[in-house]
Parts: structure tokens; C-alpha cells; sequence
């Protein structure tokens, strides 16, 4: 019982318009105003808390509970990260989180 | 040409993280077609959407016959991360023209945000639009295709292989170098916690609260400075 078509439409219109509008809230604003230096500083930080935000729960909570026992998620994103501190290389980093991931999947 | 040479840049940056965005991508396309979405409805949430996870969500809802004001509000929570996005990217971009901000604000993705950001402390901002304009037009061009490619194959995609992985490992990859700043460690430990506590939380208000959490725990942290 998917959602009728009309509905599917107006989802992908206004949530399309929507979703460009959080885009360019900032982006397309023309005052020059300088922005406090408290935001400014905050919005520094920004990549680091998003990341982590979405980074964490998928690895340490992937059904929505924690999940910390014969978690091969977690054990892949650990050894990955370990990856990439050392490395800082991105195709590294995927490249040994998922050879871990399916090692520990498919062959234990 | 600083133009071409810069574009380039941005396609040869975001490169590597095709290898997840592209099953990413399948995996989006795959998820409409069991949810019953015509091909052309599928390509619509990709084209005006344009947000991977925000699309598994309007598709997982949309499969069970939520009613439209539901799945466009939930897209709008799951998206409210863009706000912030734009709002740091916003001072970098500021000199440029308005149809180019138009334009780069419609390719303004987790990926493009974070290696944008990147680049503007690292490098300045002088051609910047360019480099943000090589990073979009890489990632655009691979999550079509790829959410195509998803379509055309549907179910023989088995879920088993467990391709949804590759995602939190490119935002991995993109975060760990980061963490080597001490405040953005103990910023990425708040957000990534509260996140986790609030993983059951329907559309996404973990991370949302988590990130909003980790970024003033960072403006407070560092108050006086600068």
C-alpha cells in the first residue's frame, strides 16, 4: 500500500523545494553583515559533530539500540578508523572497513 | 586556467568517496523499486531531493502509505543539517556571484560541505566556486547514475552484502583527520553520543540534537579565543 502517485509527487515537489531552501538559506543571503563571532566560531565545529552524528549511531546502534556485542559494524568502523588516523587516505580507510566487514560477515 | 585546474581539483578530491557514494546510490535506487515507486518517481527524489539519506527515509515511509505531509516534514528534519552546511559555507562563497551561489547551494551535500570547508581554510577562497563546482558535479553525476543503476537491477541487490556500510565509512574517513584537534574530538564524542542515545528517535532528531549539542559544547569550550 505505497502512497498514491499524486502523494509521491508532491513529496518529491516540496520536499525538493524544501530541502534546496535549507541549502541556500545561508549561501544565497546578500547582506555583508560579519557574523557574530560566537556563530562564527560554533560554526567551526560543524563538520566534526555532523560527522560523528551520522557516523555513530550506524556503527555503535545499527538496528536504532546499542549494540556493542557481535557487533561487526563496530569492529570494522574501529579498525577503519584506526585506518585512517594513521593514513589519513579516504579509499584506505573504506577499503579496509569494508574487507573487514565482509571477512568478519561472510567468512567467521 | 585557475578555472579548469580548480574544477579539476574538486573532481580529484571527491573521487575516492565515489566508492561509497556509488553503492549508496544503488542501494537508494534498489529501495524504491521494493517500495514500489515508479522508475520516474525514484529519479524525481533523486534529481529535486538530491540527499541520500533523506531519500531512504521518504521511500521507507512512502512504501508503507505515509500520508505526504509526514514523509515531506520527516525530509525536512533529516535535512535540517544543510542549514548548518550552508550557513558555514556561506562567509566562503559570499563574493561570488548570485546564480553561482544558486547553483553550488543545489550541490551542497555532507560530502561537498566537508571537503568544501576543507579546502576554503586551507586554501582561501579565490577560486573556490570552481573546486565546489568539481565536487558537486562528481557526486551529482555518480548519484544519478548509480540511483539509475539501482532501478535496472532492483531486487537481485541482495541486502546480505551489506552495502549501506561503505556511507558511515566516507564520513569516517572525512572525520578521523579532524579529530586530531583536541576541542574537535571532545566535540565529536558529544555529537557522536548523544546521536547514538537517540538512535530510535524517528527522523533523524539524534543526530540532529547530537550535532547541535557538539557545536555548542565547542563554542563554549573555546570561549575568549580568537
Amino acid at each position: 500500500m505505497t502512497t498514491p502517485d499524486t502523494g509521491v509527487w508532491i513529496v518529491v515537489a516540496v520536499g525538493g523545494a524544501l530541502t534546496y531552501a535549507l541549502r541556500a538559506s545561508f549561501v544565497l543571503r546578500d547582506d555583508e553583515g560579519d557574523l557574530h563571532p560566537a556563530l562564527d566560531r560554533a560554526l567551526g565545529f560543524v563538520p566534526a559533530a555532523v560527522l560523528a552524528g551520522l557516523v555513530a549511531p550506524s556503527v555503535l546502534a545499527p538496528q536504532g539500540v546499542v549494540s556493542l556485542v557481535g557487533n561487526v559494524r563496530l569492529v570494522a568502523a574501529v579498525v577503519a578508523l584506526v585506518a585512517a588516523w594513521v593514513t589519513e587516505d579516504t579509499l584506505t580507510t573504506i577499503g579496509v572497513g569494508m574487507a573487514v566487514f565482509w571477512a568478519l560477515r561472510f567468512l567467521a | 586556467m585557475d578555472a579548469r585546474r580548480e574544477f579539476v581539483a574538486g573532481v580529484r578530491a571527491m573521487a575516492p568517496l565515489m566508492v561509497g557514494i556509488a553503492p549508496f546510490a544503488l542501494v537508494s535506487g534498489v529501495a524504491a523499486v521494493d517500495a514500489g515507486l515508479s522508475p520516474a518517481q525514484a529519479m524525481g527524489l533523486s534529481l529535486f531531493v538530491f540527499a541520500g539519506t533523506a531519500q531512504l527515509a521518504a521511500i521507507d515511509l512512502l512504501g508503507g502509505g505515509a500520508a505526504p505531509s509526514v514523509v515531506v516534514l520527516t525530509v525536512a528534519v533529516v535535512n535540517a543539517r544543510l542549514a548548518m552546511y550552508s550557513a558555514s559555507l556561506a562567509p566562503h562563497l559570499r563574493d561570488f556571484p548570485r546564480r553561482w551561489r544558486a547553483a553550488l547551494s543545489y550541490l551542497l551535500t555532507d560530502h561537498v560541505y566537508a571537503l568544501a570547508v576543507t579546502r576554503a581554510e586551507s586554501q582561501g577562497v579565490r577560486s573556490l566556486r570552481y573546486y565546489v563546482l568539481g565536487l558537486g558535479a562528481t557526486i551529482w553525476v555518480v548519484w544519478q547514475a548509480g540511483t539509475l543503476a539501482g532501478l535496472a537491477l532492483g531486487a537481485t541487490v541482495p541486502a546480505s552484502w551489506g552495502l549501506g556500510f561503505v556511507v558511515p565509512l566516507t564520513f569516517l574517513a572525512i572525520l578521523v583527520p579532524e579529530l586530531k584537534e583536541r576541542v574537535n574530538a571532545g566535540v565529536a564524542l558529544i555529537s557522536g553520543s548523544i546521536a547514538v542515545l537517540g538512535a530510535g528517535l524517528p527522523m533523524n532528531l539524534g543526530l540532529l540534537s547530537g550535532a547541535l549539542a557538539g557545536v555548542l559544547a565547542g563554542a563554549l569550550a573555546t570561549r575568549g579565543e580568537r
